[in-house]
């Protein structure tokens, strides 16, 4: 085992492949073998399927042989085990999923499948997306590679950690209050939310269908920008993907960002954030400023009531979503009901975990009569107030920057007994979803233990360019990217 | 608002088809109530004149045309079935003579 490819991005790996430097059947097995050795220790996978990658590999090989081109080609990628992935298990980390095997991928998948990328296997999470640490999973926890002691984030945590362990160049997540950009920055590495659209959504198993986003992690941004441009499209079986165009994301990679208005709310510098988290951010701020950036300062005045609103609107979506899994038609049925509503009831508590229940119950209080307009009407008026913020905003600013998240990475078990704690380290990614605007999260630095600190920029709706303009742009100013932790 | 008791987390869970211990339904009923008073803090805000936002982008209903087009075989679709008999989905009782 090698450690060239592991740390490769996927622009290099291009390159190789491209120069018959290696194959990517040997791309595959090299990391393969990694994931064999390291993940243990991890748990970033909940599902390795080496025959279909070696498989997928040789075929682009071939492919390539016959003169096939396309910048996904032969290169391998994970994917969040909410993603349809047909004929391959996707559990959702649920049990009440556990033997679920699709009979078609997710667009998403199906676009990169057929740009000929190779799947290694399906990444954990937590169960059904609802969490921020991992630790909702209901097969196992997910452990930050750069301290196995403290957990990855969530829900997209096997995403993140894949990626900073170097088990492959980039994966796919999915967002739905900050779940790709805030387990990205507590494993340092690069994570976005394209606009709510932008990417289809069918095949990915919903949780919150108004807030749910796919989008890509990687340890560059370039390299997000090219798995973004596989997966951005308006698509026929998605009926809120957007009739927008799509551009080729990379083009406005290394164009300068002087004269760029950055806006700095003074919302997301609160009491209580980690000093070390705080200060790399503001150093980010003044490395953009020394671009030729000017700094706003702006506010989004309604802020402090972002986490309510999403956990009303999340969780009223989520117990319409889930009502789906019944013990009927597909998932877990719980074994000798005598009735079909003893099969329901039996079927979804032996099959949801603590949280998905818990969030169900919410959901159900806040849409139930009687309490439907003083929860989730009075929620969704607040989401608006919520979304004029930013388009305030935006009429000042060209992107706005913010700490992806208030603290780096905390222990496992810290915050599992306090539903609440969990809820509002999401504080300052949730806006975004609420508002339907593109986020990314980049690494800007680290704290004195070494654990990774994420920036936070935000564009309006349709702008994934200009997000990724400015992410890349302080980027190259750094060499954050390059630091690897160290496994054992 | 009031705080959630034990007997009102059962009857919420009827509605969600879940089902819960006395002892799990305190400790629901003290975290919900706990999540409840959170969110509580929007009753402070003025939303007289605002229009609610269901979703983020301004969506108008979209359709297709109604053509047939292939789907899933009957034998794909019951491939995940937990029962099945003669090409359909098995379930216990629906109705049941009392």
């Amino acid at each position: 085992m090698t450690d060239a490819p592991a740390y490769a991005t996927l622009k290099e790996l291009q390159r190789s492949l491209e120069a018959g430097e290696c194959s990517s059947r040997e791309l595959t097995q090299a990391l393969l073998d990694r994931i064999e050795a390291l993940d243990g220790k991890l748990g970033a996978f909940l599902r390795v399927t080496p025959d279909e990658a070696l498989q997928q590999a040789d075929a682009a090989d071939a492919a390539r042989r016959q003169g096939r081109r396309s910048p996904l080609l032969g290169i391998p990628l994970g994917l969040k085990d909410i993603l349809c992935t047909r004929g391959v298990a996707t559990t959702c980390a649920s049990r009440i999923l556990r033997d679920f095997i699709p009979p078609y991928d997710a667009t998403a998948v199906a676009r990169l499948r057929q740009a000929g990328a190779v799947f290694l296997g399906k990444l954990n999470m937590d169960e059904f997306a609802m969490g921020s640490s991992c630790e909702f999973s209901a097969w196992q926890p997910t452990r930050n590679p750069w301290d196995p002691t403290r957990i990855p984030g969530g829900s997209s945590g096997g995403s993140a950690a894949a990626v900073a362990a170097g088990f492959c160049p980039a994966t796919l997540g999915t967002d739905t209050g900050g779940s790709i950009r805030q387990p990205a920055a507590l494993c340092g590495v690069v994570g976005l939310k394209p606009t709510y659209g932008r990417v289809s959504r069918y095949g990915l198993i919903a949780f919150a269908s108004s807030l749910d986003q796919i989008g890509p992690f990687a340890r560059t941004v370039e390299d997000c920008a090219l798995l973004l441009n596989a997966i951005a499209a308006q698509d026929p079986l998605d009926s809120t993907s957007a009739p927008v165009a799509t551009s080729d994301y990379t083009e406005c990679l290394g164009r300068e960002i002087r004269g760029l208005r950055v806006g700095l709310p003074r919302e997301y510098f609160i009491d209580g954030m980690e000093p070390a988290v705080e200060a790399a951010v503001r150093r980010a701020v003044a490395d953009l400023a020394a671009q030729g950036a000017e700094i706003v300062e702006i506010s989004l005045p309604h802020t402090e009531y972002a986490v309510a609103v999403y956990y009303i609107c999340a969780t009223a979506e989520a117990s319409s979503n889930l009502a789906r899994y019944d013990g009927a038609h597909y998932g877990y049925r719980a074994a000798g009901t005598r009735n079909i509503i003893e099969m329901y009831s039996r079927s979804r508590t032996e099959g949801f975990g603590e949280e998905v229940k818990r969030r169900i119950m919410l959901g159900t209080y806040v849409l139930s009569a009687g309490f439907y307009d003083a929860y989730y009407s009075k929620a969704l008026k607040v989401r608006t107030l919520i979304t004029r913020d930013f388009a305030e905003a935006f009429r000042q600013v060209d992107v706005i920057a913010t700490p992806t998240t208030p603290g780096v990475a905390f222990r496992i078990g810290e915050k599992l007994d306090d539903p609440l704690q969990m809820y509002l380290s999401d504080i300052f990614t949730i806006s975004a979803n609420l508002a339907g605007i593109p986020g990314l999260s980049l690494p800007c630095g680290f704290t004195a233990e070494g654990l990774p600190i994420g920036l936070q920029l935000l564009a309006p709706a349709f702008e994934e360019a200009r997000l990724l303009q400015v992410a890349h742009a302080y980027e190259q100013s750094h060499d954050w990217w390059r630091r690897r932790p160290e496994l054992a | 608002m009031s705080d959630f008791t034990r007997d009102e987390i059962h009857r919420l869970a009827l509605l969600a088809r879940l089902e819960f211990t006395d002892e799990q339904a305190d400790a629901f009923a003290q975290q919900l109530t706990q999540i409840l008073h959170y969110v509580e803090t929007l009753n402070g805000l003025d939303t007289t004149g605002v229009e609610p936002t269901s979703h983020a982008l301004a969506l108008h209903s979209v359709m297709r045309d109604d053509e047939p087009r292939p789907s899933l075989s009957n034998a794909e679709a019951l491939a995940n079935a937990p029962e099945q008999e003669a090409g359909c989905f098995r379930v216990p009782p629906i109705i049941q003579e009392l």
